[in-house]
């Protein structure tokens, strides 16, 4: 699949055209297409005037940035102090063997994408799950599939 | 419009307060991340929706303000009526209807929204008068949960950049700085530096150029606070912000905020674009000479952007790794310029201190922690939220007091302060006063304001390595005591958590330990194995039951845990429909039994049985 070149031209004509940019950059690409495709990388390297490899530092660097295609759903478990204590690993369980997927990966269809999260900052509902950024708050482990089947 | 003088904000202030009297009625609706997550949004909606069709007295459209963390997160969504302070808590969409005909036509109270204390019958009506808020003091948080945050007449109404006025018109840069270092503030990031110091030195360094920065990434997982304050009044921070670079001379500053808080960055710029537009930010505000203006900077998740060092990286553009400070930020800073970094909850204290005045500040907390610190309380306790107390007042107080307490039937364990960075402390240091110096001297620390209770169905070694994986993920890689050090302790941990540790693997754990606190470039590393070491210093038992006997006394660690259903079984299903692996088989009103081939140890029935028939083996 080749990403549409305008559309990341655009992305980077919005911010100023300066290194200082790098990161604000990168996380409008990652917003727009939900990964940093390679050609991306390039065209910021170029546009900017970073070298390449330092591109692939911020993007590799950060945990905003992921640099393969996405699913169409994306499930965020946090992974907070409360959450952990409070059994998002039992969440993580459920989701791992019932979408048959590690944390950071995709399903084959492209329908999910499982992602652990350091903290959402809710943590008075933990633990939390977050499908689609819609967030679900107390979630017991034996329903955290079906929520995330209903989407 | 533009505030051009000190007499047109008073008039904006006394026309926004007519608007908004204090008397008027006004529907409060919390759109705090924990009511959000119950669904608050839709409860507002609701609300315009019906009150658009209907015509009430006192009740326009008008009347509903959406806010910030009202603060008792655990009964949320939550609905509070002025002036009365009619709190309406676990609020559903289809109650929305019924509060308008009930309370809002009527004056009647609807009695199954009314908050009542664990355990006890009695209804409170006004929030006031819950324990919860009675027993709070709010400075930094004053108007979160109180007014839209989308609206800066709300802001400028609740007396918002009085402050700023008077210290552009009656004072002199070095008066603000003597203030602030008279009245103590000290950084509310977590180490606590006195906020007025670090302001004089970065006035006095010779530089063209200064930066002032507020640290919104708050990293720590279990920390809420400067989230609810830079969603639900962000104008405190701003304000907080154009103070400081009066006082040191800066005309340019940033907001670093995190990437997972898509809203603070949403409220944030709002709250700058309006404040730029009614002449608060940009040139010569408020008709004087001073000139500052702000730009949001968004973080890319990663923790150790909170260190100081990395986050002045991170808002050049780099990546965010530390640099040694032989040469502190504050004179060497953002582009090599003295900068002044402080976190939000310091600069959203800043305008309250001009206001009040520095005595005022000093007569709250206690004399060497002035004035109050936010918390977020999380974990194992009844009353989850947002809370701001006096320095000084007792961890018991806190939890117990305010926190309502660990749920029933639970034995407090440990309370976790100050992140990944601190530590846990155990019940017998409850009594402690909760102070910057006295946390530290504990072995925790005060932190960003993170408070995680556990009880007795949190395992600490385990914890130990939740908090060690979270280092390992998070550590930059720049230096080896850090990246090598901190990963081999995690294996080690792991390794007692599997029961396949020796009791010198322990003797190894602390004296990596020590090598990493000495030898590590920034506070990350050097504060990364202060998880572990708190633990194995007041649960030293607990890693013992792991090494020794092979048991996880709290029913956490898998490999060491057997859960078995005894005779107490009354056959009541409960276990039956919670196991999410379909483990336990029995019919109603007959002994259940699990079958260990299938069981993943989820724990899950034993915190559903209320017979104790459940052991942990």
């Amino acid at each position: 699949m080749i990403p549409d070149m305008t559309r990341i031209k655009d992305i980077i004509a919005r911010n100023p055209r300066q290194p200082g940019s790098l990161i604000a950059v990168l996380q409008d690409i990652q917003r727009a297409f939900h990964y940093l495709p390679q050609e991306a990388l390039v065209e910021t390297a170029r546009e900017l005037n970073v070298p390449l490899s330092k591109v692939y530092s911020a993007s590799t660097f950060y945990n905003a940035f992921s640099l393969t295609p996405r699913g169409e759903n994306i499930i965020r478990v946090c992974k907070g102090t409360a959450c952990h204590i409070k059994g998002a690993d039992l969440i993580l369980d459920q989701l791992e063997s019932g979408l048959k997927i590690k944390p950071g990966q995709t399903s084959k269809d492209m329908k999910y994408t499982l992602e652990v999260v350091n903290c959402v900052g809710a943590c008075a509902m933990a633990p939390v799950m977050i499908i689609n950024n819609k967030y679900h708050g107390t979630v017991r482990c034996d329903r955290a599939l079906k929520l995330v089947k209903k989407g | 419009m533009r505030l051009d003088s000190v007499e047109s904000l008073n008039r904006l202030r006394n026309e926004s307060r007519q608007r908004l009297d204090a008397r008027k009625k006004k529907i409060f609706v919390c759109l705090g991340p924990g009511c959000l997550a119950a669904g608050s949004d839709q409860i507002l909606e609701e609300f315009n929706k019906l009150l658009a069709q209907e015509n009430i007295k006192d009740y326009s459209l008008e009347a509903i303000k959406k806010t910030g963390c009202h603060g008792l997160c655990a009964r949320g969504p939550i609905v509070v009526i002025e002036p009365e302070g009619i709190f309406y808590s676990k609020v559903k969409k289809n109650h929305v209807s019924q509060i308008i005909e009930k309370t809002l036509k009527n004056g009647e109270l609807i009695e199954s929204l009314l908050y009542s204390e664990n355990g006890s019958k009695k209804k409170i009506t006004d929030y006031r008068d819950i324990p919860f808020y009675a027993n709070q003091y709010r400075i930094g948080l004053r108007n979160v949960g109180k007014i839209d945050p989308d609206e800066i007449t709300d802001y400028i109404a609740s007396g918002g950049y009085q402050a700023l006025a008077r210290v552009l018109t009656e004072m002199k840069p070095q008066n603000v700085i003597d203030e602030i270092t008279q009245s103590g503030l000290r950084g509310r990031g977590g180490a606590g530096f006195p906020a007025g110091r670090k302001w004089a030195t970065c006035a006095k360094v010779e530089s063209d150029v200064r930066y002032v920065i507020c640290n919104g990434d708050e990293g720590d997982p279990g920390a809420f606070m400067d989230r609810c304050i830079m969603e639900g009044d962000p104008h405190s921070i701003i304000e907080g912000m154009i103070i400081c670079s009066y006082a040191v001379g800066s005309r340019e500053g940033y907001i670093y905020v995190r990437e997972e808080y898509p809203l603070a960055v949403i409220n944030l710029q709002k709250a700058i674009d309006d404040a730029r537009s009614y002449g608060l930010l940009g040139e010569n505000i408020m008709g004087t000479d001073h000139c500052f203006d702000i730009k949001i900077s968004r973080g890319g998740g990663a923790f150790v952007c909170g260190e100081s060092s990395a986050l002045m990286k991170s808002v050049a553009g780099d990546v965010g790794e530390p640099r040694a400070k032989y040469i502190r930020s504050v004179i060497r800073g953002l582009h090599d310029k003295p900068t002044v970094l402080n976190n939000v909850e310091s600069f959203a204290t800043v305008p309250v201190i001009i206001d009040k005045g520095a005595e005022w500040f000093t007569s709250v907390g206690t004399e060497k922690s002035t004035g109050t610190k936010a918390f977020s309380l999380a974990g194992k306790v009844i009353n989850t939220g947002l809370v701001e107390v006096p320095m000084g007042v007792t961890l018991r107080h806190i939890i117990f007091d305010i926190g309502g307490g660990v749920p029933a039937g639970r034995q407090f364990k440990a309370v976790q302060t100050g992140g990944p960075s601190g530590g846990c402390l155990p019940a017998d240091k409850l009594d402690l006063p909760v102070d910057f110096d006295t946390l530290t001297e504990a072995g925790s620390m005060m932190g960003s304001g993170g408070m995680i209770v556990m009880d007795d169905r949190t395992c600490m070694v385990e914890v130990a390595r939740y908090f060690l994986e979270f280092l390992v993920k998070e550590s930059c890689g720049k230096c080896v005591p850090c990246r090598e050090g901190l990963y081999q302790l995690y294996k080690l941990c792991t390794k007692i958590c599997e029961g396949k540790a020796t009791e010198d693997d322990l003797v190894l754990m602390e004296k990596l330990s020590d090598t990493i606190r000495k030898a590590s470039l920034c506070g990350l590393g050097q504060s990364g194995p202060n998880p572990f070491v708190s633990t194995v210093r007041y649960f030293r038992d607990e890693y013992l039951a792991h090494i020794r006997d092979k048991k996880c006394p709290a029913g956490v660690c898998r490999n060491l845990t057997t859960f078995t259903i005894n005779d107490k079984c009354t056959g009541c299903l409960a276990c039956i429909s919670v196991c999410p692996v379909d483990a336990i088989t029995g019919e109603k009103k007959k002994l259940h039994v699990i079958n260990q081939e299938l069981c993943t140890r989820c724990g899950s029935c034993y915190d559903i049985c209320k017979f104790d028939a459940v052991d942990i083996q």
